[in-house]
């Protein structure tokens, strides 16, 4: 069974049509990438996939381990066990990254030594915890807070949206092997520009978004070769070719 | 400074410049006299209230406490290990004791200003006096209560705090009224007077009744490398609060701060406004203001910087959040520079809480109502206010508690 399945899924987000009759199914346990140019619909599909209220679900349903979530609130869809890193998530004042740690934790036994060690993983110190969300992250920082509060969540099946991008190569390993490691026995979606993030993280399969359709699906390195020698230019010309068929 | 008796008379039906205007004779004066016993054994329903504007009863992690119940002085007194360090009494007591205390009494804000400072001139209850001695740093905070028993009355205090070349203190005073008192109105006069190298933090957190009305007139002196940190909270209803201190930054490093978070709940009239004068070489100031005005609630966030200094520095920030389409923040941010060199700056944002910020909360997990009240409580976050760890945490308490009764 499919951890994540998008079945003709077709969204609008004021009156726009932005994803277009998408299929995806991402078995268990398998890690796949989203590629595509700039507003191609990757990030619309990560939102759509939570539920959030402003995208539009014209037609297809969204299922999870089995279960339509189409019509079902971004905080429901949360507590089965999808979780996400933003890739610029909004600062908040006066919410503190602890407010959300606690909020994951609250069940655990020895929550609070949960806590320390989940930053020393992330290399943040026990301080770091008290700042405002987001506010005057560096890059780097906002990329390990977002994975911090994914370890603490501990999801089933995991969004990244572009968590290389912005960051510098001491982050990105940090990153990368954190990723690497959570993503053992889980599912995920990832999206990534450049594809420095696959130096760390094995991936199972690769799509490629153009204009809110899938282009083109197969091997990650093969795709992201084919991407990087000759641009998204190439796979425009597959789905022209698809629609004269 | 004015004192002339005519000159108060005249002015007892002289309106405030801000704020809706209040007939007088709408409050009563009288009220049963209370006699002095210690703040442990009063009664459990004004123990209750107090404990809710951080006046602690038990007097733990307290070094001393004036606690005033309408006209009545009960309560006044310090732990002895800090007699000579410390003086802490009424302040119709004080201007018996000390002659020069009518060299401080009316020397900051004029007796004329307006028909509150004119009646608390003419029907004076009493109020507090604390001094700190020089070189005395009193590292746990003394507290005043200043409590309305009677409902409908009038209560005018007028408190005087003077700070000694280098002493430090924190004070925390709250202001409250009885589960029974609907109506009345508070009028406190305030001056602070900070010595060379003076550090004083004054949290102060008022809980009044839906039809109270409240009219604190406070100015501060802030003398050579002294500083003075002034917190305000008010978060339950009140009728109508006007108020607008106002810091001298007279001496070099002089620094003045005032921050108050404040929560509009029913139909509150809340007029807040922070004023400071750069008078002093190298002298600072910084107002941060967050408003939350939820049903019918009307605020307005003043806030006021002069720089009357070539070398001085001092910035505004003023946020307010909607939580109801029915309330109404006016934020005024001024800034006046009257030399060149002056450094003043401000930032201003008033609007309804983030969709993408519930969004966000909600894929972490917290429904709906959960997000926005993170997000209220968070406008509330009393770091803003730099205090000491454990007054802080306590702050903090008190702030979560009243939130999740409004929320």
């Amino acid at each position: 069974m499919s951890s994540l399945s998008v079945e003709n899924l077709s969204v609008e987000v004021n009156g726009k049509r932005i994803l277009d009759e998408v299929n995806l199914a991402i078995p268990k346990g398998e890690v796949h990438v989203l590629f595509g140019p700039n507003a191609s619909g990757k990030t619309s599909l990560l939102m759509t996939i939570l539920g959030f209220p402003n995208y539009k679900v014209v037609s297809g349903e969204i299922w999870f381990n089995g279960v339509s979530i189409t019509n079902m609130s971004t905080d429901e869809r949360v507590r089965l066990g999808i979780g996400v890193a933003f890739q610029n998530p909004p600062a908040i004042r006066g919410v503190k990254l602890a407010d959300i740690l606690h909020n994951f934790l609250k069940s655990e036994p020895e929550a609070k030594k949960k806590e320390i060690e989940l930053c020393e993983t992330l290399n943040f110190t026990k301080d770091f915890l008290s700042r405002d969300l987001n506010l005057c992250f560096s890059g780097g920082e906002v990329k390990r807070s977002e994975l911090l509060q994914i370890l603490a969540q501990k999801p089933s099946f995991v969004m990244l949206d572009e968590p290389d991008s912005g960051v510098d190569i001491e982050n990105l390993g940090v990153i990368g092997k954190v990723i690497n490691d959570f993503l053992k026995e889980r599912s995920g979606l990832l999206i990534t520009h450049l594809g420095y993030i696959l130096r760390y993280v094995k991936a199972d399969k690769a799509h490629v978004l153009i204009e809110g359709k899938v282009a083109c699906s197969g091997k990650p390195i093969k795709i992201l070769d084919q991407i990087l020698k000759e641009g998204y230019g190439w796979c425009e010309k597959c789905l022209k070719i698809e629609k004269k068929c | 400074m004015l004192k002339d008796r005519e000159e108060v008379l005249k002015a007892v039906s002289k309106p405030a410049s801000l704020g809706p205007d209040l007939e007088i004779k709408d409050y009563i004066r009288e009220a049963k006299a209370f006699y002095s016993c210690p703040v442990s054994s009063l009664p459990k329903e004004i123990t209750d209230q107090s404990l809710k504007v951080g006046i602690r009863t038990d007097e733990k992690d307290r070094i001393g406490t004036y606690f005033q119940i309408d006209h009545s002085v009960v309560f006044q007194g310090f732990q002895k290990a800090f007699e000579g360090k410390i003086e802490l009494m009424s302040t119709t007591e004080a201007i018996k004791k000390y002659d020069w205390l009518k060299d401080y009494w009316w020397n900051l804000i004029p007796a004329n200003m307006d028909k509150y400072t004119a009646l608390s001139e003419l029907n004076w209850d009493h109020g507090y006096f604390i001094r700190v001695l020089e070189n005395q740093k009193i590292m746990f905070p003394l507290q005043a209560c200043l409590f309305i028993s009677t409902n409908g009355l009038n209560q005018n205090v007028h408190n005087v705090v003077i700070m000694e070349p280098n002493s430090e203190a924190q004070i925390i005073t709250g202001c409250t009224v009885h589960p029974n008192v609907q109506r009345g109105l508070h009028v406190g006069i305030t001056e602070f007077y900070l010595k060379k190298g003076a550090k004083l933090t004054f949290t102060m957190i008022h809980n009044w009744a839906q039809n109270f009305d409240a009219r604190p007139r406070t100015a501060v002196l802030v003398e050579d490398d002294a500083t003075f940190v002034n917190n305000y909270i008010c978060l339950k209803p009140v009728k109508s609060l006007q108020t607008y201190p106002v810091a001298y930054c007279k001496g070099s490093n002089s620094k003045a701060r005032f921050n108050s978070i404040i929560f509009g709940v029913g139909n509150s009239n809340i007029d807040l406004g922070a004023k400071i004068v750069l008078q002093g070489p190298r002298s600072k100031g910084e107002v941060i203001t967050h408003a939350i005005a939820s049903d019918s609630s009307q605020i307005y966030s003043r806030g006021l910087l002069i720089g009357e200094h070539s070398d001085s520095k001092a910035h505004l920030e003023c946020r307010g959040l909607l939580v109801s389409d029915r309330a109404f923040i006016h934020a005024i941010p001024e800034l006046i520079g009257k030399v060149s060199g002056t450094e003043l700056s401000h930032e201003a944002a008033v609007g309804k809480i983030a969709e993408e910020q519930i969004r966000y909360l909600m894929a972490r997990g917290f429904s709906e109502a959960e997000a926005r009240s993170l997000i209220v409580r968070g406008f509330m976050d009393v770091t803003i206010f730099g205090l000491p760890d454990a007054l802080r945490d306590e702050v903090k308490r008190i702030v979560d508690g009243t939130a999740k009764g409004v929320l």
